[in-house]
C-alpha cells in the first residue's frame, strides 16, 4: 500500500453520540450513515450493537476535542426533535431491560423514568446557564423558562405517579393540603416584597451601567487630561512646552469627543491630521489643520501625506513660532494640500544645499507618484508649499 | 471705541477675555446664563455680543433667538471651544456674523470684534473649511444658483482663508481690494444664512454619516 491507513479514531465533532460510527466510516472511507443504519439494525436484532458501541466509546481514542454527549445533543437547534429521539431511545432501552428481566417492577421504574427525564431537563438548564448568559440580558430567555417548567412538571408528576402507584397518596393528601394552603397564603403576603425586590434589582442594574460608563470616562480623563495637567504644572517654567502639551491634549480630547471617523478606516484627512499632530509634538510649533472632503488612503495619498509631513517639518524648523496652516481639499479624486508658514521665507531659485530636503522628499516624492509640488516663497512673506495629486 | 458684552458660562473664561480685550474694545458687561444675557444685551445695547455656543438653557442659539425678536440688528460673534461642524454651522445660520475659536489671541479677537461692528463677517480658517465642505456636498441638479452655490471668486476667497491668509494678503494675491474680499465673505455669510437647502441645514449630520 502506498498510503498509510487512516488510524481508527472516534470523531466526536461529527458524530451524534460519541463519534464511534463516524470514526469507523472515516477509517473505511464510506458514508457514516451506512454504519449508523447497520448499528440501528443490530438494535432490532437483540441490541448487540449497544454493548459493542459502549466498548468502542471506551477504547477507541477520540480525534479532536470531545464534548459531553448530552450537552451536544441538546445544543442543537431542533431540540424537540432530539428530545423525542432521546425519549424513544430511552423507552426502547427500558423495554429491553424489562424484557431481559433486569427490572424493579412497574411501580418503581416508570415514575423513576419520568422523574429522571424532568431532572435532566432542569439540570441541563442549570448547566447551560453560565455559558449562555450575556452580560446585559434582562431576564432568562423564554424557552429556558419553558424548559424548566416542563422539567419541574415531569419531576413532580413522576413523584405523584410513584406515590399514587404505591397507594401512599391518600395519607399524603391530608398533609399536603394544609401545606399548600399555607404556601398560597405566604405567597400572597410576600408577593409585594418580591415584586419590589425585582424592581429594585432592575434599577440597581441601570445604576450599575451608568456607573460603569462614568468609570470609563473617568479612566479616559485620568489617562489623558489629568496626566497632561500634571505635566503642565511641572513644566510651568517652559511656556513653549506647556503650550505644546496643551495643544496635543486638546487635539486628542477633540478626537475622542468627536469620534466621527469609524475606527480602522484610514482616510487621507485622518492621516494628514495625525501627521500634523506628530510634527507638532516633535517641533512645538502649532499647526492649524483644515480639511475639506476626504478620500481613501491609497499609495498616492500616502505619498502626498509623507510630502505634506516633510513640508510641515521644514516649516516648523525654519519658520519659527508663528502657527503653520495646513489646508487639504479633496474633490473628484483630485487632492490638494497647502502648507503655509509665516516665517522669513526664502528664494526657491537660490535654495542652498541644506534645503535639498525640499527637492528630494517633497518635489521628487510627489513627481514619482504622478503629482506635483510647487514652493511659493519670497523673502519676508512666508512660504507656501502646494502639493497636488490627481488620480 | 467698539462696545462689547461677553456671554459665557465659565467665569474664568469671561475674566480672561475681559483682561485680553482691556484697552482694545469697551467691555460693557458680561452674563453667564441665557436669561441674564438677553436682559443684559437688551439693556446695554452693545455693538457686538461675544457669544459662547454651549451654555445651559439652550446655549448661544437661544440667546440669538430671544434677542433678535426685540433687537433684530444686534450683531453676534460666536466664540467657542467647540469645532464640531454642526455647532458652527448652526450658530452661523441662526444669525451670528462670525465664528472664532477660544484659542484666538486678544488682538485678533479685538480686530474681529471691530470688523463685525462694521458689518463685515469674520471667518476663521476652520469655518471657511466647513463652509466649503457644506457647499461642496450640494448636488448641482436642484440648486438655486442665487443662494445655493458659491461663485468661483467666493470659493477662491474661502480657500485662501482656509489656507491661513489674512484678508489683506488675499486681496494682494487676487489683485482686488480688501473691501472686495470683505464683500465676498459677507455674501458667503448671507448665502449660508438664507439658503433654504435642506442639505445645508442637515449637512453636519450627513457629514457624520458619510465620513
Amino acid at each position: 500500500m502506498s498510503t498509510a491507513p487512516i488510524p481508527l479514531r472516534r470523531d466526536p465533532a461529527h458524530g451524534y453520540i460519541a463519534g464511534v460510527c463516524s470514526g469507523f466510516a472515516a477509517r473505511l472511507g464510506i458514508d457514516p450513515i451506512l454504519i449508523r443504519i447497520g448499528f440501528v439494525l443490530t438494535l432490532a436484532a437483540g441490541g448487540v450493537g449497544i454493548p459493542l458501541y459502549i466498548i468502542g466509546w471506551a477504547f477507541i481514542p477520540a480525534e479532536g476535542p470531545e464534548r459531553p454527549v448530552v450537552s451536544r445533543l441538546l445544543n442543537r437547534r431542533d431540540t424537540w426533535l432530539v428530545a423525542a429521539g432521546m425519549g424513544c431511545l430511552t423507552l426502547s432501552a427500558v423495554l429491553l431491560l424489562r424484557n431481559w428481566g433486569l427490572w424493579f417492577g412497574d411501580r418503581i421504574t416508570w415514575p423513576a423514568v419520568v422523574t429522571a427525564a424532568g431532572g435532566a431537563l432542569i439540570w441541563r438548564q442549570s448547566q447551560a446557564a453560565p455559558d449562555e448568559a450575556k452580560p446585559h440580558r434582562p431576564a432568562l430567555p423564554r424557552d429556558a423558562v419553558n424548559r424548566a417548567g416542563v422539567g419541574a412538571a415531569l419531576v413532580i408528576g413522576g413523584a405523584l405517579l410513584f406515590l399514587s402507584l404505591n397507594d401512599s397518596l391518600a395519607t399524603a393528601r391530608d398533609v399536603v393540603l394544609p401545606v399548600a394552603v399555607v404556601l398560597i397564603a405566604v405567597t400572597i403576603i410576600l408577593a409585594p416584597w418580591w415584586i419590589r425586590l425585582v424592581r429594585g434589582l432592575a434599577s440597581e442594574r441601570a445604576a450599575r451601567i451608568r456607573s460603569q460608563e462614568r468609570a470609563e470616562v473617568a479612566a479616559h480623563l485620568h489617562d489623558s487630561v489629568l496626566q497632561t495637567l500634571a505635566l503642565v504644572q511641572k513644566r510651568a517654567d517652559d511656556p513653549l512646552e506647556v503650550a505644546a502639551l496643551a495643544r496635543r491634549q486638546e487635539r486628542e480630547l477633540r478626537a475622542w469627543l468627536n469620534d466621527s471617523r469609524p475606527a480602522g478606516t484610514a482616510t487621507l484627512a485622518g492621516a494628514l491630521e495625525s501627521a500634523a499632530a506628530e510634527v507638532e509634538a516633535d517641533h512645538h510649533v502649532p499647526i492649524e489643520v483644515v480639511t475639506v472632503g476626504d478620500g481613501p488612503l491609497d499609495e498616492a495619498a500616502s505619498a502626498l501625506v509623507a510630502a505634506a509631513r516633510e513640508a510641515l517639518v521644514n516649516a516648523s524648523k525654519f519658520a519659527g513660532p508663528e502657527p503653520i496652516s495646513l489646508y487639504a481639499e479633496v474633490e473628484n479624486g483630485r487632492a490638494e494640500v497647502f502648507v503655509r508658514d509665516r516665517g522669513p521665507g526664502f528664494d526657491p531659485e537660490a535654495a542652498p544645499n541644506d534645503r535639498r530636503g525640499v527637492r528630494d522628499s517633497i518635489i521628487g516624492r510627489m513627481e514619482r507618484h504622478g503629482g506635483r509640488a510647487t514652493v511659493h516663497s519670497n523673502p519676508g512673506s512666508g512660504t507656501e508649499v502646494e502639493l497636488v495629486m490627481e488620480s | 471705541m467698539t462696545t462689547v458684552v461677553i456671554v459665557d458660562d465659565h467665569s474664568l473664561f469671561r475674566a480672561g477675555v475681559r483682561a485680553e480685550l482691556d484697552g482694545l474694545v469697551d467691555v460693557l458687561g458680561d452674563a453667564a446664563t441665557v436669561e441674564d444675557a438677553v436682559a443684559c444685551v437688551l439693556e446695554l445695547e452693545p455693538d457686538v455680543v461675544l457669544l459662547d455656543v454651549h451654555m445651559p438653557g439652550g446655549g448661544g442659539l437661544e440667546v440669538i433667538r430671544q434677542v433678535a425678536e426685540r433687537r433684530p440688528a444686534q450683531r453676534f460673534l460666536a466664540l467657542s471651544v467647540s469645532d464640531a461642524p454642526e455647532d458652527v454651522i448652526a450658530i452661523i445660520r441662526a444669525g451670528a456674523r462670525g465664528y472664532v475659536t477660544k484659542t484666538i489671541s486678544g488682538t485678533e479677537l479685538a480686530d474681529a470684534v471691530r470688523r463685525i461692528a462694521d458689518g463685515d463677517a469674520v471667518f476663521s480658517p476652520r469655518l471657511a473649511g466647513f463652509v466649503l465642505d457644506a457647499f461642496a456636498t450640494l448636488t448641482p441638479a436642484e440648486v438655486d444658483p442665487e443662494l445655493d452655490q458659491l461663485t468661483t471668486r467666493e470659493r477662491e476667497v474661502l480657500r485662501h482663508i482656509a489656507r491661513g491668509y489674512l484678508y489683506k494678503e488675499i486681496a494682494a494675491r487676487l489683485g482686488i481690494s480688501t473691501k472686495t474680499v470683505e464683500a465676498h465673505v459677507s455674501a458667503v455669510l448671507r448665502k449660508l444664512q438664507l439658503s433654504t437647502r435642506h442639505e445645508l441645514s442637515r449637512w453636519a449630520v450627513q457629514r457624520r454619516l458619510v465620513d
